[in-house]
């Protein structure tokens, strides 16, 4: 793909790229936990489709659509990922591949990494082969998460690992793990945490789920005794993984947030409960709460517009993640309340008549605590973008 | 579509005009007129209008300065921030917009006399207390050539100041746009004592003589002008909130950070930084939608509906929600006339209603989103 090849190009030759390559069980909008393919190397695929359009997604970078071609991307400029995003909704196909590694630790690598570690763990990632997840949070640092106590003891070649860390999603699934771990213990808490890549495999690493009042148990406890992590397995400096940290939370923030946000998707679910509610006979208030979710929707998606036409033109949006992300996920919130209560008694069984929309109501519940909570993101706000006195 | 970035024009523009407003209009400008019982300044129009402001819509060979809507936009924004008083958006936007859809040579003359400052328009479309212009019922009785103007216009704004009303009457087929001075036989027009301290008026019309010469665009098809000059008008009000609700967040953020209670500024306290920040994400969402409409408006003009009604929505409720908590996190001295944010508090209440309040907009969205 080449930049100079103009938009209305690529779009007729995506467009035949996508008749001719999607399958056609791909296209449902892969709406539902079910539907997302994550890839790595417990992965079962749920269909020879789904496999087929991972495989040929992966070979066009379209997985990963605006990294870099020898990271295994597609190297689209942001005009081409528009025109990649509408030419995938025009025909409600699925995303090939979703990862932490594509949300968060991608991100952060192609920030703070070394060419040798992009080398290493991009493509695979790309590919759907290689899983992650995220040792952030312990049971003593959540909303205060610069207060980790997991511990990295410097033994030369290698940092001895020990510690515990909670609501690990998907670790019992996950190939790899991105953790914060407290490497200098004098140091200002902020000072003394390293960014480091554990293998899930290594002796030592251990997981336990937890179940969730959604009923899934994505969520594990995970534990760490005597784990042994090569010193080449640190992305930034040692004692300096904060940085990276913060980074890699403003992506997780904005993809959280996106989940409330759109100008397509929200829209249509939305007005498919409306027509329901109309025929249960309810009314007025109803209609009046879709009416008024529909319009902050449609003004926070033109808002992540915005902010991303303002990272191109240079100026950069500062603590806006934070906003999107206390707005996106509040909205997200709002709108699964008023499906449920648009669903009536229908709504309120697991796997009812509206399969599982209650699942899918339980679940928005995190969206404001998960990546840091809507307090911790006013608080963020009011501190950095209006100065007031902390 | 453009990038929902200013441009560099527009960032000029916007300075430009804050720098203007800043030194000629002032909230204290506003609270000398309010107390000497003005409703506008006509030395202060004549200044904008010698700085294109009341061309901004005016094609140039016509005089002005045609800058568009998103500039008109950016303009409204800035004079919502001091709550400057014009007849900017009856007469620069909504006029000139009705106007410019009509290419005759009376229209362009009409054109030239609004860029050089030497006309001002009000619209004349409510009868009852809520903005609908589909049901207007003010009769146009053809009589002859003409036609004979009967019935009462409530919530004229600058209707008692404009030198020409654009008036919507009912006509044997549909609706019918006239073009009139204010002035002519049979028009009467009463001030209204608006809480904002603005130029708004009823005007009755008795038997008012109109030729096929005061008629804009065609008889029985108003909408086709009128459309595109309501959405104008609404963009730019919703703008002029934005502008407001910015101007009453920012008195508010300024009080948090100086007064002192408990032996400590206020805005230490969480409950009120968390209320300050939740606004503060409001009015950062709302200028997306603000900025989006303008966009659409210059590009494409036809399908601008959806995004002129979310504007006025998120405006008109972003602008509600910056005067009430501006009043409530200042305590007792936000309720006070003599402090200014009673004036954001009063002027955010009449323009929530002006052009359609947020339900009136809201349903306009759930038609177009096929709810
Ligand atoms: C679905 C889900 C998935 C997750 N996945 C992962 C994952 O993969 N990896 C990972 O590392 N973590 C994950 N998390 C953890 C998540 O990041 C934390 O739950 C979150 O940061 C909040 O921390 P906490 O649960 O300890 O709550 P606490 O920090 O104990 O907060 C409790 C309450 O106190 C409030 N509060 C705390 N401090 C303040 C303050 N200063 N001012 C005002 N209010 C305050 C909070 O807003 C909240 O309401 C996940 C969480 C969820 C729900």
């Amino acid at each position: 793909m080449s930049a100079v090849q103009s938009t209305e190009e690529f779009r007729a030759e995506l467009r035949g790229w996508l008749e001719a390559n999607c399958p056609e069980e791909m296209r449902d909008g892969g709406l539902g936990e079910d539907a997302t393919c994550w890839g790595g190397r417990n992965w079962k695929f749920t269909s020879e489709a789904q496999k087929q359009w991972l495989e040929r997604c992966a070979a066009k970078g379209y997985t990963v659509p605006t990294w870099p071609v020898e990271y295994g991307g597609a190297g689209l400029t942001r005009d081409q990922e528009k025109i990649f995003v509408e030419e995938m909704d025009r025909i409600d196909a699925r995303k090939p591949l979703e990862s932490f590694g594509i949300w968060m630790l991608g991100p952060a690598l192609l920030h703070f990494g070394s060419h040798e570690q992009k080398l290493e763990y991009l493509p695979p990632i790309a590919r759907g082969e290689v899983r992650w997840c995220q040792g952030y949070s312990e049971p003593n640092a959540g909303s205060d998460l610069a207060n980790v106590q997991t511990r990295g003891e410097d033994k030369g070649d290698h940092w001895l690992v020990n510690g515990q860390k909670i609501w690990t999603s998907y670790a019992d699934k996950a190939d790899q793990i991105f953790a914060l771990v407290r490497t200098d213990r004098e140091a200002p808490k902020h000072k003394g945490i390293s960014f480091l890549l554990i293998d899930m495999e290594d002796a030592g690493v251990e997981t336990r789920p937890i179940k969730m009042i959604s009923g899934i148990s994505p969520f594990c406890e995970t534990f760490f005794t005597d784990v042994k992590v090569p010193k080449h397995r640190i992305v930034g400096e040692e004692n300096r993984g904060w940085d990276v940290a913060k980074y890699l939370l403003t992506h997780e923030r904005e993809m959280i947030s996106g989940g409330g946000a759109g100008l397509s998707g929200g829209g249509r679910a939305l007005g498919a409960v409306l027509a329901e509610t109309m025929e249960n006979g309810m009314g007025a208030t109803l209609r009046a709460d879709a009416m008024r979710c529909e319009i902050d929707a449609l003004a926070i998606g033109l808002t992540l517009e915005r902010y991303k036409d303002q990272a191109e033109a240079g100026q950069g949006a500062g603590d806006a993640s934070a906003m999107l992300k206390y707005m996106g996920t509040e909205l997200n919130k709002r709108r699964h309340e008023l499906m449920m209560t648009a669903g009536g008694s229908d709504a309120l069984e697991w796997d009812g008549p509206l399969g599982n929309r209650a699942g899918n109501w339980l679940r928005t519940k995190a969206n404001s605590i998960e990546g840091g909570t809507s307090e911790v993101m006013l608080s963020i706000i009011s501190r950095r973008v209006l100065g007031l006195p902390a | 579509m453009s990038k929902l970035v200013l441009t560099e024009e527009e960032t000029m523009l916007a300075d430009m005009a804050r720098g203007y407003l800043d030194g000629a209009a002032p909230v204290s400008a506003f609270r000398k007129m309010r107390d000497a019982g003005q409703t506008h300044d006509t030395k202060m129009w004549k200044d904008m209008a010698d700085m294109g402001w009341a061309g901004v819509l005016v094609p140039e060979d016509a005089g002005g300065s045609d800058m568009g809507f998103a500039a008109a936009n950016v303009i409204a924004q800035e004079m919502g921030k001091t709550l400057a008083v014009s007849p900017f958006l009856s007469t620069a936007v909504i006029a000139a917009t009705a106007l410019r859809q009509v290419s005759d040579d009376r229209a362009k003359a009409a054109l030239a006399k609004i860029a050089s400052g030497d006309v001002t328009y009000a619209l004349a479309t409510d009868e009852g207390i809520k903005h609908d212009p589909d049901a207007t019922q003010m009769e146009a009785r053809a009589d002859g050539n003409g036609f004979r103007l009967t019935g009462t216009k409530t919530f004229v704004v600058d209707g008692a100041m404009a030198d020409r009303l654009l008036v919507l009457a009912r006509t044997a087929e549909g609706l019918t746009l006239f073009d009139i001075p204010a002035d002519r036989a049979g028009v009467t027009r009463v001030q209204s004592n608006m809480i904002d301290a603005r130029d708004a008026a009823r005007i009755a019309f008795e038997d008012v003589e109109a030729t096929g010469e005061d008629v804009l665009g065609q008889v029985d098809h108003a909408m086709d002008v009128l459309r595109p000059a309501l959405r104008a008008g609404q963009a730019a009000l919703a703008a002029e909130m934005t502008g407001l609700a910015a101007g009453a967040f920012g008195m508010t953020v300024d009080y948090l950070k100086e007064r002192k209670q408990f032996g400590t500024e206020i805005g230490r306290f969480q409950a009120l930084q968390h209320r300050a920040a939740h606004l503060w994400s409001e009015a950062e969402v709302t200028a997306s939608a603000i900025l989006h409409a303008g966009r659409k408006l210059d590009e494409d003009p036809d399908n601008a509906g959806l995004a002129v009604s979310l504007a006025k929505a998120r405006a008109t409720a972003t602008a509600t929600l910056a005067v009430q908590e501006g009043v409530q996190m200042h305590g007792g001295i936000g309720m006070t006339d003599d402090y200014d944010m009673g004036f954001f508090m009063k002027r955010a209440r009449v323009a929530a209603e002006w052009l359609g309040d947020y339900s009136y907009h809201a349903e306009k969205i759930a038609e177009l989103r096929g709810f």
